[in-house]
């Protein structure tokens, strides 16, 4: 009995850990609210599991065959209609119920969908424009970009608390996923794709935020702290990230993307204009070609079969200026636009850009 | 009429003793043909996939040279009745190893392979074209899927071919024996087939390529 | 051509770094290997296995014999799969508070992918298949699969694909990607070396065995039923075989043509998934998962049919809704093509798109939760006997519901975004694998083991292995659902919060009870071999069992019946038993069977040659490989004596033998 309580205590503590999990004590609305999905869903859903492990032991203890205390053994019974409508039916009801909160819970909780109310009481006031923050997640770092703010941050970032954040989130070669467990749900982070995040933190303080889809070799440590601030530390911050005297250029961008791990923590005062937008459409390089213009290009039919040989590579001298080896990597060289017969810029096949 | 009378039978049988073991030979059906057709909406599949990525990525041109600018419908027409005269011929083999003549036979397939190897000698000839103005399969999504899904199907009629010719050489040894000829009726499938493909490739590939 | 160039050209990029003999770990294993393996191929000469094993096994074209080596298949798998895992469980409980562990990124990373692709393909898939192979064709009164040198091919060809990654263990390495190899991280650009090219060939080389396979147990279902078995007279494991295989046919291909695409980016430059000139990395994980979610019930179907087999022998009852089951199976089948997406509802697809898969995902449990209340009023009024296999059940059906249950959770789009590659769903897919899949295949070895080899498994040891895999699973597992509510994500090499560490203790010691499990499976064999006298069954139908398998000799002889028998009603045999239907003793015919061959081992072994050869770019090679794997192909088609008559005689001789056992016995 003793040994008992020994192991009993240690194992109370642990579970009593366990509720205490991330997931349980959320410090955002949005993540609090799927909390309470993951909770309403086992609860209806226990509804039925635990009849079932219930009926199977009950039915496994009392038809064993050594017990001689039932005589109701009925070997060809093998049909019941009201049965069978029961055992069909009774899984349909919890998941007609469970899909309706399905279908409402998603949709109200799509990521994409700008906030209406910052917890549980207070709906979002009118007029309040949500800080912006640009996620790029890089081999094997984070970068964040604050366009409200002209500031950039590695490894780090900041919000004040109860204004609600919107995410543009990217990545710049391989996929992540963007996830601040106490904040919200994660979003994946594609290179050349951009997926939003629309949360909001309720509590101040120091959260972690990690890339939860693994990346290659440096994952595990692709992690970064998320403050929660109050207004006044958040400015602080900020003014603390604009003291700090890098700036970030495109070709710092350039160097920053090679892969490292561990990367220390690091502000930028000023970011180069433009760069979120040319990461996302991956032509941080001057003489690559946007995607957003080539799918323009495309969508008007190409260039022709002139344009087949529009391909180029970083040249040799930025090459050299960045520290990057030749990989042999190959892009779509952007254009000069020319102008046409009427004055409008075409293509080099002569098609209207 | 022998259902209505198997019925009363089989309610006496049960009465009395039921038969449990048979005591004559069992010859299942041979499974041939059905396992070779699952075979094809296997493959069937693999094209299915093929289609579907060339659908997500047909008009991803990245800057390059869409199907407008480069398929020559002309050409593509007559390989498409290279491919279609041989399915035709194909069929007229099988009318022959029908009745038993097997010299008409050999010389129907053999007219067919011809047709076959015509059809991938345009097909080849088209690939190297577009390769020659820069157009390979590396320069875009879109000609990595277009030179693969066409790459596929002409692959498929490369085996078909070599499949041909050993049936030719087996037929020509064995003669028509029932196995010889369950090998024609199911190249017979594999070679309709490549044409049903080949019809939505053309329709949808080229046919549609070109459509501004 | 000077030297240099003719290296290239015969070695491709295999050079002698390729051989990892800088890293103990691999070293001291592969010593072991070559230790055990030299030791192996010692008493196989020494006792003159050889000729034996080749031309009574290798050759061989009997799905028994077929279906027994898929089983060795797996159980060789298992060791090797599992000492992956019992990696990784070392690894992430000691990888706390700046220590790094034992195994360096560059390492752990290929173990958990090893440990994903071997378990699901080279263990799961051989056991699913071997059971199939060795079960249908005795259950549906065949006297093979209707194709029977391509199912011998098609055993080879996973064989093949099984040695072409435990080549990468002690030649190059394998990939660093996780199981399904998501581009952009496989492209070129990315994983340059060979690991991803392991992991395409040899799933490809496999594949072409597991399609096959499909196509040939379709067909013999199909095909090769005994007169009176309509289809809902067929046994319930025969049915979920039929859907499986349905299923095989229908989501391999889809596999076969991804890998080819992402083979084709990695050696022909093409931009299917690349970041640039158009790629789309996205159409690589939807098509995976059109293959990946079906691969799922791939697995676990034909495990319910032998719940099925295993609750209604062992109650002694009827099955309880046989057709409520059959229809539960099928529409199964067909739900599991409409629900891949719920595998990255994370990836941004709009609030319809996600809702719309969640609830289809919701709706495949009505049809799995009507299967489980069928087997729990099997059981209601029965006679319930816990045999070893009856145990595995009973642990399946309470492991199973929770396993479902937190499947459930994880459909729910918006729970799903704090759940997604977390230990949580590392938890669930285990709870269904393992209480499925492995509860499963164990029941079904235990089950069908005295039909294959005369006598029964020893079930002391069989209750020790049970009970140990048991309490191990939920000593593994649970904690990872707990850590996954603590936001901890899958895939991690170390750790930095240290309250944490006491979780992964836990898990470890869980991963250890099941190394004892699986020792108890692996003492159980040999104990049952050495008291195989004393074990013995010679009555064929050691469990009263209801379908035919049970109506024939154990081992049953190469043309497992002597007389096809005929069928009238669902419990065939079980019918027969009831109205003391004779068998019969005379009138004997004589027998026609395929023929042994050696084509599928030579053609399997050129796939081999073909992969490996590929995955280090020695071309030449692989070109006359190919040309090999041709002219053998070819080569077999000429062999039109393929089969051979059992005379009249020496099946009577053999069928008196068994009259005698059995009066022997009485």
């Amino acid at each position: 009995m003793k040994m008992m309580r020994g192991l009993l205590i240690p194992a109370l503590v642990l579970l009593l850990s366990g509720c205490d999990a991330v997931l349980f004590s959320p410090s955002g609305d949005i993540a609090r609210q799927q909390r309470d999905l993951i909770i309403i869903s086992v609860v209806l859903m226990l509804i039925i599991i635990i009849p079932v492990i219930a009926m199977t032991f009950m039915f496994a203890w009392k038809y064993r065959e050594s017990n001689k205390n039932h005589d109701d053994y009925a070997p060809d019974w093998n049909h019941s209609t009201v049965l069978e409508l029961l055992i069909w039916s009774a899984p349909l009801l919890i998941i007609i119920a469970l899909g309706a909160i399905t279908w409402t819970s998603t949709h109200k909780l799509d990521p994409y969908r700008p906030l209406d109310k910052i917890d549980a009481s207070r709906p979002v006031a009118e007029g309040t424009k949500p800080l912006v923050v640009e996620v790029v997640a890089l081999d094997w770092k984070w970068l964040f970009l604050y366009p409200e703010q002209g500031i950039a941050t590695v490894n780090e970032m900041a919000a004040p608390v109860d204004r609600p954040i919107e995410f543009h989130i990217t990545a710049s070669n391989v996929m992540n996923a963007f996830f601040v467990p106490s904040m919200a749900g994660m979003i994946y982070a594609m290179p050349g794709m951009e997926t939003k995040l629309h949360a909001v933190m309720n509590k101040t303080g120091d959260f972690e935020g990690l890339s939860a889809n693994y990346s290659g070799a440096g994952f595990s440590d692709m992690r970064f702290r998320f403050h929660s601030l109050s207004d006044g530390d958040f400015n602080t911050w900020v003014a603390k990230a604009r003291a700090d005297g890098n700036t970030l250029s495109r070709e710092d961008y350039l160097k920053l993307e090679q892969p490292s791990e561990r990367e220390p923590v690091h502000y930028y005062k000023t970011v180069a204009p433009g760069l979120y937008s040319a990461i996302l459409n991956r032509c941080v390089e001057s003489n690559r070609m946007c995607m957003s213009d080539m799918m323009a290009i495309d969508q008007q039919g190409g260039q022709g079969v002139v344009g087949a040989y529009n391909v180029t590579s970083l040249d040799a001298g930025t090459r050299s200026r960045l520290g990057v080896a030749d990989d042999g990597k190959r892009y779509v060289g952007a254009l000069c636009t020319a102008r046409g017969a009427t004055g409008a810029p075409v293509t080099p096949a002569g098609r209207p850009l | 009429m022998s259902d209505i009378q198997a019925t009363p039978s089989a309610v006496v049988a049960d009465q009395q003793d039921l038969q449990f073991w048979m005591k004559e030979d069992h010859h299942p059906e041979n499974g041939t043909l059905l396992g070779f057709w699952i075979y094809l909406m296997s493959d069937c599949l693999i094209f299915a996939c093929l289609f579907a990525t060339y659908g997500v990525l047909g008009r991803s041109y990245a800057g390059g040279p869409s199907g407008a600018d480069l398929f020559e419908l002309p050409l593509v027409a007559v390989n498409t009745t290279m491919l279609l005269l041989s399915s035709i011929t194909y069929g007229f083999a099988v009318l022959e190893m029908q009745k038993n003549r097997r010299g008409t036979m050999m010389a129907w397939l053999i007219v067919t392979g011809l047709f076959g190897a015509t059809f991938l000698g345009i097909e080849l000839y088209e690939f190297a074209n577009l390769i020659h103005e820069g157009a390979g399969p590396q320069r875009s999504a879109f000609l990595s899927s277009f030179f693969t899904l066409v790459g596929t199907h002409g692959l498929h009629v490369t085996f078909g071919i070599v499949w041909l010719i050993t049936l030719l050489v087996q037929v020509g040894r064995f003669g028509l024996t029932p196995a010889n000829k369950r090998r024609i009726m199911c190249l017979s499938m594999f070679w309709h087939f490549l044409d049903v493909v080949w019809i939505g490739v053309f329709t949808f590939v080229y046919l549609m390529g070109v459509l501004p | 051509m000077n030297t240099p160039d003719l290296v290239t050209l015969i070695f491709g990029r295999l050079t002698i770094e390729a051989i990892p003999y800088h890293e103990p770990i691999l070293i001291g294993t592969f010593a072991a290997v070559a230790l055990g393996g030299i030791a192996l191929l010692a008493v196989l000469t020494k006792y003159k296995l050889w000729g034996y094993l080749w031309s009574e096994w290798f050759t061989s074209i009997d799905h028994k014999k077929i279906g027994i080596m898929y089983m060795v298949l797996g159980v060789v798998m298992l060791l090797r799969g599992f000492s992956d895992a019992i990696m990784m469980r070392a690894q992430q409980a000691m990888a706390f508070n700046g220590n790094p562990g034992f195994l360096p990124p560059h390492h752990y990373d290929q173990v958990f992918t090893a440990h994903g692709v071997i378990m699901i393909f080279f263990v799961a898939m051989p056991f699913v298949t071997g059971l199939m192979n060795f079960v249908v064709p005795l259950q549906i009164g065949a006297r093979d699969v209707a194709f029977p040198f391509l199912n011998n091919f098609s055993f080879w060809m996973t064989v093949a694909g099984g040695m072409l990654v435990m080549a990468s263990l002690f030649v190059g390495e394998f990939a660093r990607t996780g199981w399904l190899a998501y581009p952009p991280l496989s492209g070129l650009a990315a994983s340059p070396d060979v690991g991803v090219d392991y992991y395409i060939w040899s799933l490809q080389v496999a594949g072409v065995g597991t399609t096959l396979s499909g196509i040939n147990l379709l067909a013999t279902i199909i095909k090769m039923r005994a007169p009176g078995m309509t289809m809902m007279k067929m046994p319930v494991f025969t049915w979920t075989s039929l859907c499986t295989n349905v299923l095989i046919v229908a989501a391999f291909p889809v596999l076969t043509a991804v890998l080819a695409l992402l083979s084709l980016d990695r050696y022909a430059g093409t931009n299917f998934f690349t970041n640039d000139f158009g790629g789309n990395a996205m159409m690589y994980v939807n098509l995976i998962w059109i293959w990946g979610h079906p691969e799922v019930y791939i697995l676990v179907l034909p495990l319910f049919g032998v719940f099925s087999e295993v609750v209604a022998t062992f109650s002694r009852k009827r099955l309880f809704g046989y057709a409520s089951m059959v229809y539960a199976t099928v529409v199964i089948t067909v739900l599991s093509y409409l629900v891949w997406l719920h595998h990255f509802f994370t990836m941004g697809s709009g609030a319809s798109v996600n809702s719309f898969f969640g609830i289809t995902t919701m709706i495949i449990s009505i049809p799995t939760g009507a299967k489980i209340f069928n087997w729990l009023f099997t059981m209601y009024r029965g006679r319930i006997q816990f045999e070893v296999p009856m145990l595995w059940t009973m642990g399946f059906m309470v492991t199973f519901v929770i396993g479902g249950m937190t499947g459930v959770m994880l459909a729910v789009p918006p729970a799903d975004f704090l759940l997604h590659n977390s230990l949580f769903l590392i938890a669930h897919f285990h709870n269904v694998i393992i209480g499925g899949v492995i509860f499963g295949v164990f029941a079904g070895i235990n089950y069908w083991f005295p039909k294959a080899f005369g006598f029964k498994l020893d079930s002391y040891w069989g209750k020790w292995s049970f009970w140990l895999w048991l309490t191990g699973f939920y000593f593994a597992f649970m904690p990872l659902y707990v850590l996954g509510f603590m936001g901890v994500t899958r895939r991690m090499n170390h750790f930095e919060d240290p309250s944490l560490q006491i979780w992964f203790i836990i898990a470890a010691f869980g991963a250890l009870l099941i190394a004892g499990g699986i020792a108890a499976f692996l003492i159980q064999i040999f104990v049952s071999i050495k008291r195989r006298e004393a074990l013995r069954d010679v009555t064929g139908d050691p469990w009263h069992g209801r379908t035919l398998e049970w109506s024939t000799s154990s081992p049953p002889p190469s043309y497992n019946f002597a007389f096809t028998p005929v069928i009238h009603e669902q419990d065939a045999w079980w019918q027969m038993k009831e109205r003391n239907a004779a068998r019969r003793t005379e009138g004997y015919l004589p027998i026609h069977m395929p023929k042994n061959t050696a084509a599928g081992v030579y053609i399997a072994a050129f796939a081999f040659v073909i992969g490996f050869a590929m995955i280090w770019h020695m071309f030449l090679i692989a070109g006359v490989a190919f040309l090999g794997l041709l002219v053998t192909a070819i080569g077999h088609t000429f062999n039109y004596k393929r089969d051979y008559y059992i005379p009249a005689d020496v099946v009577a001789r053999t069928e008196a033998a068994r009259t005698e056992e059995l009066a022997a016995h009485v």
